[in-house]
């Protein structure tokens, strides 16, 4: 199994292939979609999902949200939105960058 | 789904039942009774422009299904135009018809998710109650859907013939590596109602099969979601419909008729809209129909005074119609109903011994429905 424990920083999260992602105007949010079921996310979870695409390491991830948020201060927040993203298995984790 | 979220109601989810023809005929379907009547359906063309109308009032989740959806020829261009629009597409089939190159071909118009039905977990009793052999074919296209990668929701209808397999239900979850199972009590509308004194499973089978599912829970945890619905006609409070009557669902019927429900085509006095003629905004925003049941003006007491009643919004009009007469009472699940003895009397009443062989199942034939038909216009 490619799916190293999460949460290494230097490990690369993206979207599992049980959900989608998608900015739905309607709603102006973005959701997760899956089997017959939807999860409307707030503009925080919403702007970390949008980054995990298995291209960006989580580090990389986080510089940018602070930047985004334009805060030093926001590390603890998005590691637990995201352990808890990968507990719920919307998230799961490779080694290395998506191709 | 959280409608609590929206400050206005949006059509999250939209139910395409996109013909009744079935190979199958399950005798707890919940199709109407008289669906031979129907002879008309959308066109493709029909089907788009009722997609394109849903998604522009924030339609994401679409469930195709009929009947049986791949009785449709043109199944594989409706996914690939709901796909094109942004809709999650879900296709609930019972496999029938799914072969290696409609799945292929379903893959590439961006299907997103397939629910399989089975009926039980043995050969003979899924045939038997399914009126069929279809028992092998369901395990093959378990494999296909699974080979090409689609995540996979079981869903078994469970009721008196079949609830004390529960076990192996959900061991042949597990075998065909389904992601979730849904094991949906029969709830009795359409052919279950027919059916219900054969169906409705004893207070004993109910509560040994809750021990079963819970038991599994604590055993296989996250690999396989179980999600385990109990017939209403068990509980003391009922459940909201649909989520709330004109709040999330929109079932489109084979003919473009518009319903807030899958079985409100029964229920008298509510003029149905149809998408043929009018457009899906007004019939949701505007008509009588859809405007019928929201919020809680409408409701009797007990519900009016109840303080539970933005939980439950008066519980099921169809239910309440079937068991009351009038579509438009409390719930009578509701132990808080003046008529809920109606419902006790049914799940404490007497029971046939051997259900199926005292009284034999009314299976869903297009035969049985022209027969139905008939037997109500002749009083």
């Amino acid at each position: 199994m490619n799916n190293p424990s999460p949460l290494s920083r230097t490990s690369y999260p993206r979207i599992a292939p049980l959900y989608r992602f998608q900015w739905e105007a309607a709603q102006n949010a973005y959701v997760l979609l899956f089997p017959e079921g939807m999860v409307q996310l707030n503009v925080a979870a919403g702007e970390i999902l949008r980054r995990c695409d298995g291209k960006q390491s989580a580090e990389q991830i986080i510089a940018d949200l602070r930047i985004a948020f334009q805060s030093d201060a926001i590390d603890d927040d998005v590691e637990a939105f995201l352990r808890s993203a990968t507990s719920d298995g919307w998230v799961e984790w490779r080694d290395g960058a998506t191709p | 789904m959280n409608a609590a979220l929206n400050p206005a109601p949006m059509p999250l989810w939209m139910v395409a039942e996109l013909t009744y023809r079935c190979p199958l005929h399950c005798a707890f379907c919940s199709n109407p009774v008289d669906f031979a009547k129907v002879e008309s359906e959308l066109s493709t063309e029909e089907w788009f422009r009722v997609f394109a109308e849903a998604r522009a009032l924030g339609a994401v989740q679409l469930g195709l299904t009929g009947g049986e959806p791949l009785s449709r020829p043109d199944l594989e261009l409706l996914v690939a135009e709901a796909h094109r629009l942004g809709f999650y597409t879900n296709l609930i089939t019972s496999g029938v018809g799914l072969n290696e190159t409609r799945m292929r071909a379903l893959k590439d118009a961006g299907l997103d998710h397939v629910q399989l039905s089975f009926q039980d977990s043995t050969r003979e009793l899924n045939d038997f109650l399914s009126s069929t052999r279809t028992f092998d074919l369901k395990r093959r296209v378990a494999t296909l859907i699974k080979g090409h990668g689609f995540p996979m929701v079981m869903n078994c209808v469970i009721h008196r013939l079949n609830i004390d397999h529960v076990d192996r239900i959900i061991d042949l979850a597990l075998e065909i590596g389904a992601e979730y199972l849904e094991l949906a009590n029969t709830q009795f509308y359409g052919w279950a109602d027919l059916n219900r004194a054969q169906l409705l499973p004893t207070r004993e089978q109910l509560e040994r099969s809750e021990a079963v599912v819970a038991g599994y829970r604590q055993r296989i945890g996250k690999q396989l979601r179980i999600l385990y619905v109990i017939s209403d006609l068990y509980e003391t409070r009922p459940k909201r419909c649909m989520n709330g009557w004109g709040t999330t669902f929109m079932v489109v019927a084979p003919d473009g008729l518009v319903m807030p429900c899958h079985a409100a085509r029964m229920l008298p006095g509510i003029d149905l809209p149809s998408a043929r003629n009018t457009s899906l905004q007004q019939i949701w925003r505007d008509s009588p129909a859809f405007n019928r049941f929201r919020g809680d003006q409408w409701m009797p007491e007990p519900c009016r005074s109840c303080p539970e009643k933005a939980k439950d919004l008066g519980g099921c009009r169809c239910q309440a119609f079937l068991l009351t007469g009038d579509v438009g009472a409390t719930d009578p699940v509701c132990d808080k109903s003046p008529l809920h003895g109606r419902v006790l009397q049914i799940v404490n009443g007497p029971r046939p011994v051997a259900p199926a062989v005292e009284r034999p199942l009314v299976f869903r034939t297009p035969e049985n429905s022209r027969r139905l038909i008939a037997d109500t216009a002749e009083p």
